[in-house]
């Protein structure tokens, strides 16, 4: 009785989900082992159809050895994203506390910061970028006196200046971070609070002790939110590159198959550094 | 006298510090704070809509950076010509409010039965619901557009649906995140009661957990809709020439501005490309999600408390 019970139940439940495991191996699963089928293969594309004739690791080789502008923007893109994405999380932190203040007016300034995330589209950053929307300023200005390739490492200086020239897109992408610190500020107890003043714990020995260890966990989801909108904005230069070689003739299908999940293994990596990282500093306390 | 002076003291250093931090000097820190950052937020915008008045004179007069010398229409209308702005919008509306629709719908069942029915191998396939969105669109879409190209279904809205149907749209996965995190949190007990009463589980989802849902959907539909709009790399391969977006006419907009106005080396000048008639371009082109948002900005900031994603 009991296991007919729970057969129907499952029966039942899969009635709602089967939609989804047919949706994940059609549209999902397929692609994911045709691209890495593709990635091996030289991909040509005829009138009768997609012809491919394997040809190993080529693709992977062409793709990090050959075309030195991918393993470049690659890299650049390790490294920036590895340096944006903290700055983000710690900049939403940052205003998330500064909205959870009890002020009037605060719904205003949510909503002006929620903003961006509705109209931010590739083309529209793209033109607001280019016409120099997107630095306040002054800032070239400062650039350029403060002479920073002179007295600074390469690598460094040009952190730097990325810095400094896309801190509105730091801004810009931190809305939906913002908002899941605010729910996690929110439910926080305020008892806590007053037990550790009483106890004689200061404002800021309170911010280090008890709210960022409640947030640990909307670290790591905001962490790994921020990482993934990075990485699938259509004007990150990898995917620009990856878009390119789709439909260029010389490389083809194949060679991008291999650069898109070349792409996708950094990313994994990159993910996996920053929740690492994060979740280390949860175990040191 | 002494301990007077100490007593107002004490007051006025409560008033304006107060005793956990929210005194008016605190206070106005935070206002202050608050500004510069919404200041430097809104720039870009600020930037956008006063150059998008200018006209050829005030971009080269030195004297005007900000302020145009009066409200120079005549950009939005160029900008309006060269998207084909009415029909482009159309089509923008149709290629993300049906997707839109379609994916809440679809992401609400599946949610559902992920909250509500023990299914065996439940957790893996969660698992991977959640991976779904860690996977980048890149790596998917070349055999999804061949699989669509087979079908015929490339220019169509179909190839946006078909996949949003199934849970596999523009970030399934969250909406589905989102209606699991909102259906467990309603009581079962109101199912049992109705189950008593002899209601089938399609019942109880459709009458009780549906309407119970609504802000759910109203999230899901509303995030959709702006992501489903905003999109441009699978719009650019799924829709191909037949169907336009907004954004996709913006990414285009230079080229088609020289195919509109062609120069002409008799003409005056004032008829090239100038960054005037880009920003009119780039305006018009969220101003339909600024009039969305000004409407419904309350269930966009408040979606996180409401769906209660960030898990209990």
């Amino acid at each position: 009785m009991k296991i007919r019970y729970r057969l129907r139940e499952a029966l039942i439940g899969l009635s709602f989900i089967w939609i989804w495991i047919v949706g994940f191996l059609v549209f999902t699963c397929y692609p994911l082992i045709r691209t890495l089928l593709f990635s091996f293969s030289q991909v040509k594309i005829t009138a009768d159809g997609v012809k491919t004739t394997f040809i190993g690791w080529e693709n992977y080789r062409n793709a990090l050895f050959l075309n030195v502008e991918f393993g470049d923007t690659l890299a650049t893109y390790f490294v920036e994203t590895l340096v944006i994405v903290p700055i983000i999380v710690v900049f939403a932190l940052i205003v998330s506390l500064l909205l959870n203040v009890k002020i009037r007016g605060k719904g205003i300034f949510r909503t002006i910061y929620f903003l961006p995330v509705i109209i931010t589209s590739g083309p529209v950053i793209k033109q607001l970028m280019d016409q120099g929307a997107t630095t306040l300023p002054g800032i070239q200005t400062i650039i350029e006196m403060s002479k920073l390739h002179e007295s600074m490492p390469e690598l460094l200086a040009d952190l730097i200046v990325f810095l400094l020239t896309s801190f509105i897109t730091i801004l810009w992408f931190s809305g939906v971070q913002m908002l899941i610190f605010l729910a996690g500020l929110q439910k926080l107890d305020s008892s806590m609070y007053e037990a550790a003043s009483i106890d004689g714990a200061s404002r800021w020995e309170s911010f280090w002790k008890l709210t960022l260890p409640a947030l640990n966990p909307m670290i790591i989801v905001n962490m790994v939110y921020t990482v993934i909108m990075q990485s699938v904005f259509s004007l990150n230069p990898v995917i620009t590159q990856i878009q390119s070689a789709m439909y260029d003739a010389k490389y083809g299908m194949g060679y991008s198959a291999a650069m898109a999940w070349i792409y996708f293994l950094v990313m994994l990596v990159l993910l996996s550094v920053l929740v690492l990282v994060t979740r280390q500093r949860e175990t040191n306390r | 006298m002494k301990g007077i002076d100490r007593r107002t003291i004490d007051k006025t250093k409560r008033v304006l510090w107060g005793f956990t931090g929210e005194g008016i000097v605190y206070k106005l820190a935070v206002y202050f704070l608050l500004s510069l950052i919404g200041f430097v937020y809104l720039y870009p915008l600020f930037y956008m809509i006063t150059y998008s008045f200018m006209n050829t004179e005030d971009l080269i007069n030195p004297l005007i950076t900000y302020i145009p010398s009066g409200f120079y229409m005549d950009n939005f209308a160029k900008a309006a010509e060269v998207m084909d702005f009415l029909n482009t919008l159309w089509q923008n509306v149709l290629a993300s409010f049906v997707p839109a629709v379609v994916q809440t719908v679809s992401a609400a069942v599946i949610g559902y039965g992920f909250a509500r029915f023990r299914i065996p191998g439940k957790s893996v396939l969660f698992a991977l619901v959640l991976a779904t969105f860690i996977i980048p669109p890149q790596i998917t879409m070349i055999p999804q557009f061949l699989m669509f190209k087979d079908l015929g279904l490339i220019g169509s809205i179909f190839s946006y649906i078909i996949p949003a149907a199934f849970g596999q749209g523009i970030k399934s996965g969250l909406f589905i995140l989102i209606f699991y995190q909102f259906f467990r949190s309603i009581p079962k007990s109101l199912e049992e009661a109705a189950q008593i009463d002899g209601a089938g589980a399609y019942k109880i989802f459709a009458v009780i957990c549906v309407p119970m849902a609504v802000p759910a959907f109203i999230i899901s539909f509303l995030f959709s809709m702006v992501w489903y709009w905003n999109e441009t790399l699978l719009a650019a391969l799924y829709l191909g020439d037949k169907l336009t977006t907004l954004p996709l006419e913006l990414q285009n907009f230079a080229v088609t501005y020289q195919k509109v106005f062609p120069a002409d080396p008799n003409a005056q000048t004032g008829r090239s490309l100038n960054e005037a008639i880009n920003m009119a371009g780039t305006f018009l082109n969220i101003i339909p999600l600024l009039i969305v948002y000004f409407f419904t900005q309350r269930w966009f900031v408040e979606s996180i408390e409401r769906s209660g994603i960030t898990g209990e």
